[in-house]
């Protein structure tokens, strides 16, 4: 990340009481931490994709990821104004300051569940690109009219590959299956609103995520069919994420993020 | 096509077309339209730059290039990243169209052809070596973000498509 600026003078920021501005503030991480975080795991990948387009494809949506990323904490950034850089903000948070839900840090395991937790991301991300493009909010919208496109050709690929490991071998249907029932306890997480997240849906800056949830869950359904797989009943669902309090792989991720940082401090590329 | 808006001051030009695309190096800045807004101001030249896929890394590189080419001539420069709007391929200019399509790259098709070949399998992309639309996609990812991975039927060689954005 270097330090070119950013366009970001959207929001009427004077308008807007401290306690907006950290509203607004939390409300940028929560969904910059998700690609971040997502990014970082697909990014672990590289190089060990199971043939060199998929390889490719991985890195390119890893890439996709972190490019919306830089352009939310750079507004996140401005809008604290503290004097941050985005650099401060991907790599210098403790563990309980990151907001991205669960899903995203749950590891590779095996390809099955990488495909399982960027299909069960992706349709929930581009719902939630669709909506953020009508955010008051200009640089939002301009982070979500940019990404958008980006993240269909995600979908697309996930999806396909649910469709294509679903409907594949017995082997190949077990493990997409198994990777699909083990990520579903954390699909839930995804509509629960944070306090920052409602005050920003009734601002007209965020979005309600609780809205599309029996959306997303139909839309999951009907490619998990296709794919000739069941649709996970389990009631149990995990959450804490959004409000700092991750599994026990967050921490591994962090290590391995932050450790440049951490080892050279305000080191630069 | 997209009405665009971009205003770039005449006598900065030939320093522009002298700044390529990293990843494409047959373009210049100003054939790739990432160039929004180049003007001098108090001395200081202003340049207002989109990326064209948001991870884009080649925009880091151009915004040094950049201020390399400018402070060779002694001139200050600030640069600046735009989002909005957002950059499509429509803003590719045919000179750059004709250049990348030499270079070895099939240029993007219209919206719903792009559409079609990337979803379904019809067969319009041109291989770029011998012209054929005999081709087929390999991969909707291809060496960079903005590229998918075609193979040529008749030819056997394969080639990047440049995939249409808007
Ligand atoms: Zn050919």
């Amino acid at each position: 990340m270097n330090s070119t600026k950013n366009d970001n003078n959207s929001l009427p920021m004077g308008e807007m009481s401290g306690g907006q501005r950290g509203n607004l503030y939390n409300y940028i991480l929560g969904i910059a931490d998700n690609s971040l975080i997502l990014a970082q795991r697909l990014g672990e990948l590289c190089g060990h994709g199971p043939n060199l387009e998929t390889d490719i494809a991985l890195t390119n949506i890893s890439l996709d990821l972190l490019g919306q990323t830089r352009s939310y904490y750079q507004y996140a950034a401005k809008v604290e104004g503290a004097g941050k850089s985005e650099d401060d903000i991907a790599f210098l948070r403790l563990e309980r300051e990151y907001k991205n839900i669960l899903l995203v840090e749950q590891p590779n395991t095996h390809f099955g569940y990488v495909m399982a937790r960027q299909f069960l991301f992706d349709i929930y991300h581009l719902m939630m690109m669709k909506e953020l493009q009508k955010s008051k909010d200009e640089t939002l919208r301009a982070v979500a009219n940019k990404g958008i496109k980006e993240v269909s050709y995600h979908k697309r690929f996930s999806s396909d590959w649910i469709k294509r490991l679903g409907d594949g071998t017995e082997e190949s249907h077990g493990k997409m299956q198994e990777a699909i029932d083990d990520l579903w306890r954390y699909t839930n997480e995804m509509f629960q609103m944070t306090a920052a997240d409602t005050e920003m849906a009734e601002a007209g800056i965020g979005v309600d995520v609780s809205k599309f949830k029996e959306a997303y869950y139909k839309e999951v359904s009907e490619v998990l069919k296709e794919a000739t797989l069941t649709v996970p009943e389990s009631k149990y669902f995990a959450k804490g994420g959004k409000e700092g309090i991750h599994t026990e792989h967050m921490g591994y991720i962090l290590a391995d993020l932050q450790y440049m940082q951490k080892t050279f401090p305000n080191m630069t590329w | 096509m997209l009405t665009q808006t971009v205003h770039i001051e005449k006598h900065l030009i030939p320093i522009l077309e002298s700044v390529s695309d990293p990843e494409i190096p047959v373009l210049s800045v100003l054939d790739l339209g990432v160039i929004r807004e180049a003007f001098e101001e108090n001395g200081v030249v202003k340049i207002k730059l989109t990326p064209t896929y948001s991870g884009c890394p080649a925009m880091d590189v151009i915004s040094d290039d950049l201020k390399k080419a400018f402070s060779e001539i002694g001139k200050e420069i600030e640069v600046e990243l735009v989002l909005a709007p957002a950059w499509s391929t429509d803003w590719i200019s045919e000179k750059g169209l004709q250049k990348m399509e030499a270079y070895g790259i099939a240029r993007p098709l219209s919206e719903t052809h792009d559409k079609d070949v990337l979803l379904g399998d019809k067969k319009l992309v041109k291989c770029p070596q011998c012209a054929s639309t005999n081709t087929h996609l390999v991969s909707q990812f291809g060496s960079t973000a903005c590229k998918a991975l075609f193979k040529c039927d008749d030819c056997l060689e394969p080639f990047d498509y440049f995939k249409c954005l808007k």
